[in-house]
């Protein structure tokens, strides 16, 4: 039974298709493990306190690294998200893209057109400057 | 019956797995050949004859320097982070189909660990999650450098997968589909109804854009600017040793192997190559020459990755969100305004 699902994939799949992924991720996981634990035990431990404290080009460590960063990647992120949602709103409607039509085409042009008036829009807001 | 098929997947994994490993560790031995040659050096050639056993050696020094975890740095998500990035390299191989089915016995072996309908979105969220090893592993540093790393790649990754996406949603318009099995077999050949058969000859553009978010997406020159020596140290890695460090450096030479993979399974045909169903050979045979090739076209590939990370200069920062927001993704959504148009007038 479960050969036959694996052999006979069409458009359907089905939740054990899914299960060699989760294969991989053990072959994976293992291999992360064991090298981790390798490393850990093969390696010498001559560690002194200097040794230990973050790397700052040879001075001293002034403050905390976990200062507050540019604003500017932040607004990258939140427009990531806004975008991201919309790219993968267009993936169904590529794939039905011949069954759709031209109407289907026109929809998403429409869809596509506010969009793009939002990118518009963000740009003007000088969003994406740099300096 | 059961027992059998998940033993075969389980092998099926290994070898994969094996496969991308040793491809991923010879890249480092071809990338310092490939530096070597373009800079008219000789490159590595002590370890063993043309240096060959020089990625073992590298590997066995990785694993006998010294672990340091800093003391100011958060203990477990330091280690989490190089684990998380190497774990996401490694699983985003699942989906590539390798060959066509080849038959041994009365057995018939799929070569792809799983052909789901959902291959290309699996991809992309096996991508996206790589910048998390990335991010955890530059914040539990607690350098600044580090730090500054981190950021800067997540908002590298985060801009240039839009685009990426865009590019692929005008490929999957001409596809009609999601699965990388079914895609490779569309490309059959090399020619038929008098046209080119490989979806690059189909969608140049796409193409174009698909590639350049790749570079980006794998922190690659010219968009290495996460580990951008002459600012920022060593990057998102600065605190990082022994095979910690080996991890981040390996993680991103799996995400070329894998990249290498999608863009020749996407755009060149996969396992396709010119006139395969004309030889008159076995199938078995057809199979095992499909996987040489779709092999010479990952390894073109990467050549074509070191090739131009020794040639191009580094971008700078405002160069590099310029190029992801203002010139790709407008790009890419006219790439598929008019594959739009051409594929309704053309049907």
């Amino acid at each position: 039974m479960l050969h036959y699902y694996l052999c006979n994939m069409e458009a359907q799949s089905l939740p054990v298709n899914y299960l060699p992924i989760i294969f991989q991720m053990i072959v994976a996981l293992g291999f992360v493990f064991t090298t981790m634990l390798a490393t850990h035990k093969l390696g010498p431990k001559r560690s002194t306190k200097d040794k230990l404290t973050p790397f700052e080009s040879g001075i001293e460590v002034i403050g905390n690294a976990r200062t507050p960063v540019s604003i500017k990647y932040f607004l990258v992120a939140i427009l990531f998200v806004l975008f991201d949602v919309e790219v993968i709103f267009m993936y169904p409607w590529a794939v039905n893209f011949r069954d759709l039509g031209s109407d289907g085409m026109i929809e998403m042009f429409v869809f596509m057109g506010t969009l793009l008036l939002g990118f518009i829009y963000i740009i003007k807001k000088k969003a994406l400057d740099w300096d | 019956m059961e027992l059998a098929l998940v033993l075969e997947k389980f092998i099926l994994v290994a070898i994969i797995f094996g496969i991308s490993l040793v491809t991923a560790m010879y890249s480092t031995y071809a990338e310092r050949k490939v530096a070597a040659f373009l800079q008219d050096r000789v490159g590595p050639n002590r370890a063993g004859p043309f240096g060959i056993f020089q990625p073992m050696a590298d590997g066995a020094k990785m694993f006998m320097k010294e672990e340091i975890i800093p003391t100011q740095s958060s203990g477990l998500l330091f280690i989490v982070g190089p684990s998380l990035a190497i774990l996401t390299a490694c699983i985003g191989s699942a989906v590539i189909p390798w060959g066509q089915k080849l038959t041994i016995g009365s057995r018939v072996i799929d070569l792809q660990v799983t052909d789901i309908n959902v291959g290309i979105l699996y991809i992309f969220g096996v991508v996206s999650l790589g910048v998390y090893g990335i991010m955890i592993g530059g914040w539990a540093s607690n350098n600044k450098y580090s730090l500054l790393g981190a950021i800067r790649a997540a908002s590298q990754n985060i801009s240039y997968e839009i685009a990426m996406g865009l590019s692929i949603i005008a490929l999957l318009m001409l596809t009609g589909t999601l699965s990388l099995r079914q895609i490779a077999e569309q490309q059959h050949g090399f020619w038929s109804n008098g046209w080119f058969t490989w979806n690059v000859f189909r969608q140049p553009l796409g193409f174009i854009i698909f590639i350049i978010c790749a570079f980006a997406e794998t922190n690659r020159s010219p968009f290495d600017l996460p580990e951008c020596e002459t600012e920022l140290v060593g990057g998102y890695h600065t605190e990082y040793s022994s095979m910690k460090l080996g991890f981040y450096l390996f993680a991103e030479y799996i995400n070329m192997f894998i990249s290498s993979a999608v863009m020749a399974t996407l755009y060149f045909g996969g396992f396709n190559f010119p006139f395969m169903h004309h030889l008159g050979l076995s199938e078995n045979l057809v199979t095992i020459l499909g996987v040489v090739a779709l092999f010479i076209k990952i390894i073109f590939f990467i050549f074509f990755f070191m090739w131009v990370r020794w040639t191009i200069p580094r971008f700078r920062y405002d160069q590099l969100m310029d190029l992801g927001w203002k010139v790709l993704i407008p790009l890419a959504i006219a790439n598929i305004v008019l594959t739009g148009v051409f594929a309704t007038i053309f049907k």
